[in-house]
């Protein structure tokens, strides 16, 4: 199992697939809150995008589309907007994650302010999701890949 | 749904268990899990859960296959039962 060898036909496959499946992701993140779907599945879809690219390319393909040292701090991004959301609506003097006190800029409704601020909930579950699921393969994979 | 469609989904799904219970090469285990994976996702979809469905076909089909084959990467192919 330990053999190695470079298939420029697993490459092209997974670089043709890898585009669509990212797009079906972020279509699934921002359709979350009236469709099926949401932020931890359009997370799983974008990290399986870019594993797909790092299990056919090996390391230094998957180098140029994102580094190791960049999956903890997106994970951590995540979790903040997740948790900013619902600090600040405290902060305007309501409950956590009560939607209806976010100081979006407009003239909104309370029905409108819940939609945007699910749709931030759902941005930041997503880049959590992604960036925690690549650095598990990340961590999986140290020193085995060397193509 | 029809419901002779879901019984075949349903001999498909013990039949993929009990292959990936029994066989010897770790590998074939993965792979008919993932497909056991699959088969579960469309009988929850069929059921009306969607949103369950959905989850399980990218969670169990995708990322948990490719962990797996990673975990049988760094040990060894072979069972010891």
């Amino acid at each position: 199992m330990r053999t190695q060898f470079e298939s420029p036909i697993v490459l092209l496959g997974a670089r043709l697939l890898s585009p669509y499946i990212m797009l079906f992701g972020i279509y699934v993140i921002f359709h979350g809150h009236y469709s099926p779907g949401g932020g931890f599945q359009g997370g799983a879809l974008l990290a399986s995008s870019i594993i797909l690219i790092r299990i056919a390319g090996g390391r230094l393909v998957s180098r140029l589309q994102i580094k190791e040292f960049f999956t903890t701090p997106m994970a951590a991004i995540g979790v903040i907007v997740y948790f900013a959301a619902g600090f600040i609506s405290v902060l305007y003097g309501s409950y956590f994650l009560d939607y209806e006190a976010l100081p979006f800029p407009g003239d909104l409704t309370p029905a409108e302010l819940r939609y945007y601020g699910i749709l931030v909930i759902e941005i930041g579950i997503g880049i959590a999701v992604m960036a925690i699921l690549v650095m598990i393969y990340d961590h999986m994979a140290r020193g085995e890949d060397y193509a | 749904m029809i419901w002779e469609i879901e019984l075949v989904l349903f001999l498909f799904l013990i039949i993929s268990a009990i292959v990936a219970l029994e066989a010897k090469d770790l590998l074939i285990a993965v792979v008919t899990l993932t497909i056991f994976s699959f088969t579960m996702a469309l009988l929850f979809t069929a059921m009306g859960g969607i949103d369950v469905g959905f989850t399980e076909a990218v969670i169990g089909a995708g990322v948990t296959g490719i962990l797996f084959v990673i975990a049988l990467f760094r040990t060894t192919i072979k069972t010891n039962d």
